[in-house]
């Protein structure tokens, strides 16, 4: 089971800056190992990110995102203690959900 | 969980569409043997929440996704895409795209020179802003492209990368 999604939500001025970190292989199916052996394709293919039960970003992702993709983005508003849940799916049907909270830069 | 019935279903029927397509992948047989115990109701919602948009993953130029996808875009200046001009390792190339379109919209990243060329899509609705970085892994030295749909129209914006070394081994 890969480790954690790290999540980090820094409300400031107004906006709530989300970063996602999800530790996962994100193998492209292209690769090959030492063998010689093409190492079978196993990435995350949706991302869904929730806010105080509201859905704030919906991303789906292909073998071409990087290893342990990495999400970046802003949401308008948001309150410290708000609760903000990271959940993914894989191509394997793999899961991993985890929760942070929106912090205060103040 | 429930929230996830949805991408599920969604997913192993994508895979099918894939394996239909492209032999070589061999990935199917779980996601297929998965997709029996899946009720017809949530494959209907899925259909529903954008199962029409994976196929799209599976184009192998930019001229099918843009195909796929019914895209005429039209290129806007209000569409920020900032990828470095030049990069060492292709299998890390940080991409980041602002939209100054109003209203919700859909983020597309394209890599032209990529074996499938759809990198990602992201929906974003009302209340969060038009802005989305991350990391992408990009085959060799091509244009890197940022597609908007909003209300029904596609936007783009272009940005050439140079890649020492490939991701597709990554």
């Amino acid at each position: 089971m890969p480790d954690t999604i790290r999540i980090r939500a820094q409300l400031k001025d107004g906006a709530t800056d989300i970063h996602v970190l999800m530790p996962h292989p994100m193998e492209t199916g292209f690769r090959k190992d030492e063998a010689g052996n093409f190492v079978a394709a196993h990435y995350i293919t949706d991302v869904e990110i929730v806010v105080a039960g509201r859905a704030v970003l919906n991303a789906t992702l292909s073998r071409a995102v990087s290893e342990d993709p990495l999400l970046f983005f802003r949401i308008k508003g948001g309150r410290p203690d708000d609760p903000i849940r990271v959940s993914w799916v894989d191509s394997w049907g793999e899961r991993r959900v985890d929760e942070s909270r929106i912090m205060s830069s103040a | 969980m429930s929230g996830w019935s949805v991408p599920l279903a969604d997913l192993a029927a994508a895979d099918a569409t894939i394996c239909g397509r492209r032999r070589a992948l061999l990935m199917c047989g779980g996601a297929l043997l998965g997709a029996a115990f899946i009720p017809t109701v949530q494959i209907a919602a899925a259909e529903q929440a954008g199962l029409a948009v994976k196929p799209v993953f599976a184009a192998g130029s930019l001229g099918e996704v843009l195909r796929l996808l019914d895209a005429r875009p039209t290129p806007s200046d209000d569409i920020s895409l900032n990828v470095p001009d030049f990069v060492e390792n292709g299998a890390v190339v940080p991409v980041e795209i602002e939209s100054r379109l109003p209203g919700p919209q859909e983020i597309y990243i394209i890599s032209e020179a990529n074996p499938f060329p759809l990198v990602a899509r992201f929906s974003v609705p009302a209340g969060t802003e038009t802005f989305v970085s991350t990391r992408i892994k990009v085959a060799s030295s091509c244009n890197i492209h940022a597609l908007v749909h909003v209300d029904g129209q596609f936007f783009s914006a272009v940005k050439a990368t140079s890649v020492t070394v490939g991701g597709c081994g990554a």
